[in-house]
């Protein structure tokens, strides 16, 4: 690959007619920190649906009083997820025909705003004039993964990548970090709207009260899942030398942050910069101990500080610089490269324009073979910016990221989708792309395949390839072929 | 099949005319028909051993499960101590008659609660997480590659190849697609385009083999469970079809209100289980089924009705050359001081040697071969007496 097809393919999201190829390599990507808008009309525009998520909790809440339609309620739930695998239930039409009329038009209506917001982001990614800085917002975003199946979801995990992400991805990793753990998308995903303090005022006062064994059984607890996975994905990582002491302490500390307007103590949620609210009255209040490191009692001000010192971390410098070297210079990246990055974030105290900088200066960074296989999302960007066709209808791409095994918001687990050559670059996802490409290249423009072909790769277009295209039948087979090119299938 | 041998024949044909230069893939089944099909189903999330089949015998299952213990009134029993669930009925009919069984209590080396750890252990079949970069079922594939004149050819029913299958030996990865199919025309081009690629040459070669094989499914997604087990069948009974098949079923990490959402799993688990059977007809009877979780959950239901990540879980083995009927065990007990940590059901079995054992008896490969080829480092002995003498 020349400098000039790893500036646009590697960094970015390929080839775009409507903007300036690259003069010089490094400057077109670095001018792109310029030129990102952190909160483009598409977003700034969208009309805010958070409470949308507290009415769609608060009607499931009535509804499971009647125990006979829990089931089917829990399956329609599930039916909204749009990952393809063997996980979710019957078929969705089904699953909505038993639910009841409210909650089947909530669910259509959180359908409508998730594919919307699928929308948004595809388009943001195909106009917009960083499509490095819009790399980084897809690679943030996968990192604090959310995604949509439980209910309220599907109205929050757009807002997560357009509001808790996007404005800090050239910003600081800590205000980040408590952005998008604090989100009400993260919030709901990872069970913390569940998890009350065993010792709270409200625990308390629900225990004395009593009740039927029902009651009792509902009675919530601690749930310790995302302060798991803060620890374990999110900022120190696998092997980041915490304990599972240290996660428990973090999950009392995380006790009161829920969701504005859900639950019975909901009218004494205090309203947070993050879009979450905190609840003192189910907060585990008291000193916690985490990393050795003593936090006093300070209800929500507590976990931000325990946050603040997991971002600045080095177990934390070093999980990040290896997943950001492996995203962008190859699945097993140089080490000299990953040790820069994680030098810089640690000098920097987490800059994140600093560490996206360094990369960009970094040769390594910059090898000449192809040094990833594309995710099926950079796909589906870089042939849509290459077909110059008009955008899509919602439904249809969500439709088609689906198909390609990649919907946004849709991954398997909280890790996110796998940033791996072997976990895309299967026989099944060959044939599908190829499906797609057909397709695609049917309602694009055909003419001028070659020349596009040359300006999409300058300088690294194959003789295989460059003969294939001269042989199509037609323009409209030789885009399809260029597609799926070797040259389009690696970065 | 028969749309499907039409369809092969076709495609066969098309690839003939557009390849030039491109050999034909060959259809790698030399150890034939008559050898024997293995099937690993991979639940992800890590299933509820004990709700899976429940030590109702244990005077302890009481004070830990006591709000969902009404579940197994009238569930099937193995023997008087185990009962199970209700929604594996067709599972437990196969128990029953003597093609199934259980082992319980067991778990991998793995004794941390991160899935992604536990799955990654599992799948990579190493002793510690991340270390080993390949899957146990590829290095079982590799193994019985060795000295055969044509490697056989693995397969994931997933749309990615699963980490358990990743590795040196080639395998293949097919799931039903929504998209309408690419032209003849188009497909063999891609042949071309891609016949001197060291990456893409050999990945498209297989997809067009599993595609043909796959032509009639009429399916355009796994969701359905049932229709997953036809198609997971249809893609290995027959001589042509794949030896080792791999499928993952998510849905088991209940943290919350459990029972509703262990039972629909459950319910999943059964009828891809049952349709697989049905569809592997007389290849049945030379057919193994190993179904495994990435560890258990807690032993106690917690304040929300589910449970939390825990230690050892249940394992299943089914098929036509199993000894069945019965569950195999060492029982460890639920006294809070019998529990692991305090917390979860104690593992008393190494799930490595339940897998290598079943496998080794099953595929007629030599049990510390196997074990130490699959499951580098462990100490303990592959299971034995698991398939019919």
């Amino acid at each position: 690959m020349s400098p000039a097809s790893i500036a646009m393919n590697r960094f970015g999201y390929g080839f775009c007619a409507r903007t300036p190829a690259p003069d010089d390599p490094h400057r077109f990507l670095l001018r792109q920190f310029d030129d990102f808008d952190a909160a483009p009309p598409a977003i700034a525009g969208r009309l805010s649906t958070r409470a949308k998520t507290g009415e769609m909790l608060e009607l499931l809440r009535r509804l499971r009083k009647d125990a006979r339609t829990i089931g089917a309620m829990e399956q329609g739930a599930s039916a909204t997820m749009t990952a393809d695998t063997a996980m979710a239930q019957n078929p969705r039409t089904a699953a909505l025909a038993g639910l009841p009329p409210e909650y089947r038009e909530k669910l259509m209506d959180a359908r409508r705003v998730l594919a919307d917001d699928v929308a948004v982001r595809v388009e943001l990614a195909l106009s917009s004039p960083a499509p490095m800085a819009e790399r980084l917002v897809h690679f943030w975003s996968n990192h604090f993964s959310v995604t949509v199946g439980k209910p309220g979801t599907q109205f929050e995990v757009g807002p997560h990548e357009f509001t808790a992400i996007r404005p800090h991805v050239l910003g600081r990793f800590s205000d980040m970090l408590k952005a998008a753990i604090l989100h009400p998308a993260m919030l709901i995903y990872l069970d913390q709207v569940q998890s009350i303090g065993p010792n709270a005022p409200f625990t308390r006062m629900r225990a004395q009260r009593g009740g039927d064994g029902a009651q009792q059984q509902r009675l919530r607890g601690l749930n310790e899942n995302l302060a798991r996975e803060v620890l374990e994905l999110h900022t120190l990582g696998v092997g980041g030398g915490y304990s599972q002491e240290d996660v428990t302490e973090l999950a009392r500390a995380l006790t009161g942050w829920t969701v504005p307007g859900v639950g019975r103590v909901g009218r004494l949620a205090q309203a947070q910069p993050s879009g979450a609210a905190f609840i003192a009255q189910v907060h585990e209040s008291g000193a916690r101990r985490v990393l050795g490191r003593t936090y006093p009692a300070s209800e929500a001000a507590q976990a931000l500080a325990i946050l603040d010192d997991l971002a600045a971390h080095p177990a934390t410098a070093r999980h990040i610089a290896g997943k950001f070297a492996c995203h962008f210079a190859g699945d097993t990246p140089p080490p000299a490269l990953v040790t820069r990055l994680e030098t810089n974030f640690l000098a920097t105290g987490g800059d994140l324009a600093s560490l996206a900088r360094t990369l960009i200066e970094a040769p390594e960074a910059w090898a000449p073979a192809p040094v990833k296989f594309r995710t099926p999302f950079e796909w589906l960007v870089g042939a849509l910016r290459l077909t110059g066709a008009n955008a899509l209808p919602a439904q249809r791409i969500v439709g088609a990221l689906t198909q390609l095994g990649q919907a946004p918001w849709g991954a398997p687990s909280p890790a996110g989708y796998d940033d791996f050559a072997v976990s895309w670059a299967g026989p099944d996802a060959l044939v599908r792309r190829v499906e797609m490409a057909e397709r695609l290249a049917r309602n694009a423009p055909q003419e001028g395949v070659i020349a596009r072909a040359e300006a999409a790769f300058p300088g690294a277009l194959s003789q295989p390839t460059l003969t294939q295209l001269k042989r199509a039948e037609s323009g409209q087979q030789a885009l399809a072929l260029l597609l799926v090119s070797p040259e389009m299938m690696r970065r | 099949m028969k749309t499907a041998l039409d369809r092969r024949s076709l495609l066969t044909g098309s690839l003939i005319l557009g390849a030039g230069s491109l050999a034909l893939p060959r259809v790698a089944f030399a150890q034939g028909s008559g050898t024997r099909n293995l099937l690993f189903v991979l639940l992800r999330g890590a299933a509820d051993g004990m709700a899976m089949l429940a030590p109702v015998g244990d005077p302890g299952l009481e004070a830990l499960r006591a709000a969902s213990l009404a579940d197994y009134e009238g569930a099937p029993r193995l023997g008087s101590f185990f009962a199970v669930h209700p929604a594996l009925s067709e599972i437990a009919k196969s128990a029953q008659s003597g093609e199934a069984l259980f082992v319980h209590a067991a778990a991998t080396a793995y004794r941390e609660r991160s899935h992604f750890d536990g799955q990654n252990l599992i799948e990579s079949g190493g002793t510690a997480p991340y270390a080993t970069k390949d899957g146990w079922l590829n290095r079982l594939a590799a193994m019985m590659n060795e000295g055969a004149p044509a490697p056989l050819r693995p397969l994931a029913i997933a749309q990615a190849v699963p980490l358990a299958l990743r590795g040196s030996a080639p395998v293949s990865n097919y799931a039903p697609s929504a998209l309408p199919k690419a032209s003849e025309d188009l497909i063999a081009r891609v042949s071309q385009l891609y016949a001197a690629d060291s990456q893409l040459g050999p990945l498209w070669s297989s997809a067009l083999e599993t595609q043909a094989m796959a032509a009639d499914d009429g399916l355009t997604n796994l969701r359905d469970a049932k229709a997953a087990g036809e198609l997971a069948a249809s893609l290995m009974r027959e001589d042509a079809g794949a030896r080792i098949g791999m499928i993952e079923l998510g849905g088991w990490d209940t943290h919350a209100n459990q029972r509703g959402a262990f039972a629909r799993s459950a319910r999943q688990l059964d009828a891809l289980l049952a349709a697989y059977k049905v569809g592997m007809g007389a290849s049945w009877a030379d057919t193994m089924v190993v179904v495994a979780t990435e560890f258990g959950r807690t032993a106690r239901l917690n304040g929300t009705g589910g449970t939390d990540h825990g230690t050892a879980s249940a394992a299943l083995i089914m098929g036509g050359t199993v000894r069945g009927g019965r569950v195999v065990a060492d029982w460890p007990g639920l006294a809070t001081r019998q529990l692991y940590d305090g917390r979860d059901l104690a593992p008393t079995i190494a799930l490595e040697s339940v897998l290598a054992g079943a496998v080794a008896e099953h595929l007629q490969l030599d049990p510390a071969r196997t074990m130490a080829r699959l499951f580098a480092g462990r100490t303990a002995t592959p299971l034995s007496g698991i398939v019919r003498a």
